[in-house]
């Protein structure tokens, strides 16, 4: 699973909508995604920010509407990063393995590529630790480096610093940044402004689970478009 | 541990698995009494027939109206049993062949020793359940189809008494084998029928004594019989009836009456060849 | 009924215990190893059969599936008589499957523990899978794994859990008597196990034989559950 020619990109989300239980999560929401560097997903708690990203990877169907991928088997290049990281009862080396075969890359190539991963997040020391054993801050990594040994198109990551200590995340926030500049687009959500500012090249902003705005960052926090983002800019809270 | 290990191991249990059982093919299953097996008979019986036979003899071990269905499933081969009259209803009705009357044991009642029915030392066993029941002194029944209840129930027939007017009260139906009934009688002081061998054995006695013995009526014969193979052809019809002749030979017999528990005799050989 | 064993019984049966092991009675001994054959022959099979399925049922969603849980839950105390009862009416010369020769022998008995058990193993397998799955789901199918991929993956990953189950089904099997009575017939020497010799012992009278009998089956399930623990709690620190 290479960067190939024949990107998964752009995404484009087509009115899609998401109900369960009775409540409308997603509302008639348009969206397009192209190969561009970061693009991160803002909105007050409930949202949707998580539901849509899980829309995107497929973990969820959308109710209403279509989301249309370019290129062959988008599923088979994307990858995703939860908020807690979740790692088998096996070595740190041995999940990104299993990730690997999972992907139907040969037996040969998983050793290398595992090990490879681990040295790119810095934790090749760790590789036959115990995964569950580790800090929450080198699992996380760890996740991070099993997504990118898949060299996904897309990586979508979940709040992936809510859990950790700011050392942890600035390590986190750094692989990310190495990610991207390798050419994979990264969509991620968070509700750390900071981080936002830090790593967005553009921003998606929710709110009730409409789309309010998709801007470049810069404009965005420095002008948002909308009254809904400046107030959340604000920090005020959006109701 | 990995995978390939586990699937070892899995292996391993699979062909413990397919050892049992196959071992002896020279067996067959006798479908015998619970009272005969407790009273350690087959423990020095058959080990005599293997070393003349090599024949392997499974007991399994029931009351007899239950071993008597076993055989009639066709799940034993030969039915060694102490019920003349349903040994007869299992001949006639073609599940079993060649009976013969291969030993008698006898049957005792016991008491506690304070014997409220007021026995006294009588040799008449109708007497005494006459008074058992005219005390209303408790009398612990085993309930279970077997050769001692049947023989049980008959004798209350003799002495026209019906013991079902005391279930409740002073007729206690057990419902299981002689061990538990002596265990129940030891502690209700309650009276029993019991076979000799079993109460021989039995460790538990507590206050219990004999009270009758000797009674002509209490005699209590056994019979063996092949299981019918023109019923059930799978039955070992040459090793059942190896078993058959053998108990009912000289050696045999003289096997059966060298058996001996606190140097008494127990079972005593009475196979007549002209006898049915 | 047995109210013989006052404590000097108690006592008595203890010697009993002691004296049987310390001298190796090769009788019990055979008793003993039947016993373990019997009961870990069946746990086997009932894990390799009750495991997958409690982990697919664990794993899958479809129209029902709440009654097959609440089924496989009441599964969990079928009395081992009843079984015995049809499993021995199955294996008679005059049932459907008299043909196999099978009734009487220690494999009849394997047979009827394994019926036992393994609704325990599959019911209790689902439970520790269902938990695991919660935290397990999204990354998973994030990753592609098939449906028959995770199941063994989360086998794998609650292997430590699942011991416990197991053992779980293993003590059921080592202490019921209701089933092997019934399809092993009790045959001396041939299916006679601990469980159904203290019957018997205790039908003959001798009760400190049959407490001290019990005491070595108490003690035999005892040490294996300390050493499954041991192992457990061991590898459980290294893994993590």
């Amino acid at each position: 699973m290479m960067h190939g020619p024949i990107s998964i990109l752009p995404l484009v989300l087509d009115h899609i909508g998401y109900s369960a239980g009775g409540n409308a999560i997603i509302r008639d929401l348009s969206l397009e995604l192209r190969a561009r560097a970061c693009t991160v997903i803002l909105g007050p708690n409930g949202a949707g920010k998580s539901v849509l990203l899980r829309l995107c990877h497929g973990l969820l169907q959308p109710t209403e509407g279509e989301i249309r991928w370019s290129g062959a088997q988008p599923e088979k290049h994307q990858a995703m990063v939860f908020q807690r990281p979740v790692m088998l009862r096996r070595s740190a080396l041995a999940n990104i393995r299993y990730a690997l075969k999972r992907a139907g890359v040969p037996r040969a190539e998983r050793l290398k590529r595992a090990l490879d991963a681990l040295c790119a997040v810095g934790l090749e020391k760790l590789a036959d630790r115990p995964a569950r054993v580790l800090s929450g801050g080198e699992q996380q990594r760890v996740a991070l480096a099993r997504a990118w040994a898949l060299r996904p198109d897309v990586l979508f990551l979940d709040e992936p610093t809510s859990s950790l200590d700011p050392a942890a995340t600035r390590a986190i926030e750094e692989i990310i940044t190495a990610i991207r500049d390798s050419g994979t687009k990264v969509i991620m959500t968070t509700h750390d402004l900071g981080q936002a500012r830090r790593l967005a090249d553009d921003v998606v902003f929710l709110h009730c689970g409409r789309l309010i705005e998709h801007t470049e960052a810069a404009t965005f926090f420095e002008r948002p478009v909308s009254s809904e983002a400046a107030t959340y800019l604000r920090g005020e809270l959006l109701v | 541990m990995n995978r390939r290990s586990l699937l070892g191991l899995l292996a391993a249990v699979f062909a413990l698995l397919s050892l049992p059982a196959a071992a002896e093919e020279k067996f067959i299953v006798v479908a015998s009494t619970t009272s005969t097996e407790q009273s350690g008979l087959f423990s020095y019986l058959l080990p005599a027939f293997k070393a003349k036979t090599g024949i392997d003899v499974r007991v399994v071990a029931l009351g007899t109206g239950q071993a008597l269905d076993v055989a009639r499933r066709g799940d034993a081969d030969v039915v060694f049993v102490h019920d003349r009259d349903a040994e007869l209803k299992f001949l006639n009705e073609g599940y079993g062949v060649d009976r013969r009357e291969v030993m008698y044991n006898d049957f005792v009642l016991v008491g506690p020793k304070s014997d409220p029915a007021k026995i006294g030392g009588t040799k008449d066993i109708v007497a005494a359940l006459k008074k058992i029941a005219e005390s209303k002194a408790p009398f612990a029944s085993r309930g279970d189809r077997s050769g001692t209840n049947a023989a049980e129930l008959r004798l209350w027939k003799v002495a026209g008494i019906d013991p079902e007017s005391g279930k409740g009260s002073w007729y206690r139906e057990t419902g299981s084998g002689m061990g538990p009934t002596l265990n129940t009688s030891a502690a209700m002081d309650a009276y029993a029928l019991t076979d000799r061998g079993t109460w021989i054995s039995f460790k538990n006695r507590r206050d219990l004594v004999i009270s009758v013995e000797g009674d002509q009526r209490l005699f209590n014969q056994y019979g063996v019989m092949l299981v019918n193979p023109a019923k059930h052809p799978h039955v070992k019809k040459e090793l059942g009836m190896a078993f058959v002749e053998w108990v009912t030979s000289p050696d045999g017999q003289k096997t059966i009456a060298d058996y001996k528990i606190d140097g008494e005799q127990l079972f005593f050989p009475n196979y007549k060849r002209s006898g049915t | 009924m047995l109210t013989g064993a006052g404590l000097g019984d108690i006592s008595a049966a203890f010697g009993a215990a002691l004296g049987m092991l310390a001298a190796l009675d090769p009788r019990l001994l055979q008793i003993i190893g039947l016993s373990l054959e019997v009961s870990l022959s069946a746990v086997a099979i009932a894990t390799l059969v009750g495991l997958p399925a409690g982990a697919l049922l664990a794993l899958t969603r479809f129209p029902g599936r709440a009654g097959v849980v609440a089924l496989l839950n009441s599964l969990m105390g079928l009395p081992p008589v009843v079984v015995g009862l049809v499993v021995y009416l199955a294996l008679s010369r005059a049932g459907p499957l008299g043909t196999l020769g099978l009734l009487f022998t220690p494999a009849a008995m394997v047979i009827a523990q394994t019926i036992l058990i393994a609704p325990i193993v599959a019911a209790l397998a689902r439970q520790v899978i269902e938990d695991a799955w919660r935290e397990y789901e999204e990354q998973l199918r994030s990753l592609r794994a098939h449906l028959a991929d995770s199941v063994w993956t989360l086998i794998w990953d609650t292997r430590f859990s699942l011991v416990t189950v197991v053992l779980a089904g293993l003590g059921r099997a080592a202490a019921e008597v209701g089933a092997v009575m019934i399809v092993g017939g009790n045959i001396d020497g041939v299916t006679r196990v601990m469980t159904t010799t203290i019957a018997l012992e205790t039908s003959k009278g001798d009760l400190p034989l049959a407490l001290g009998l019990g005491i070595v089956l108490i003690a035999i399930v005892v040490l294996l559950n300390v050493a499954a623990y041991v192992i457990k709690e061991t590898a459980q620190r290294r893994y993590g």
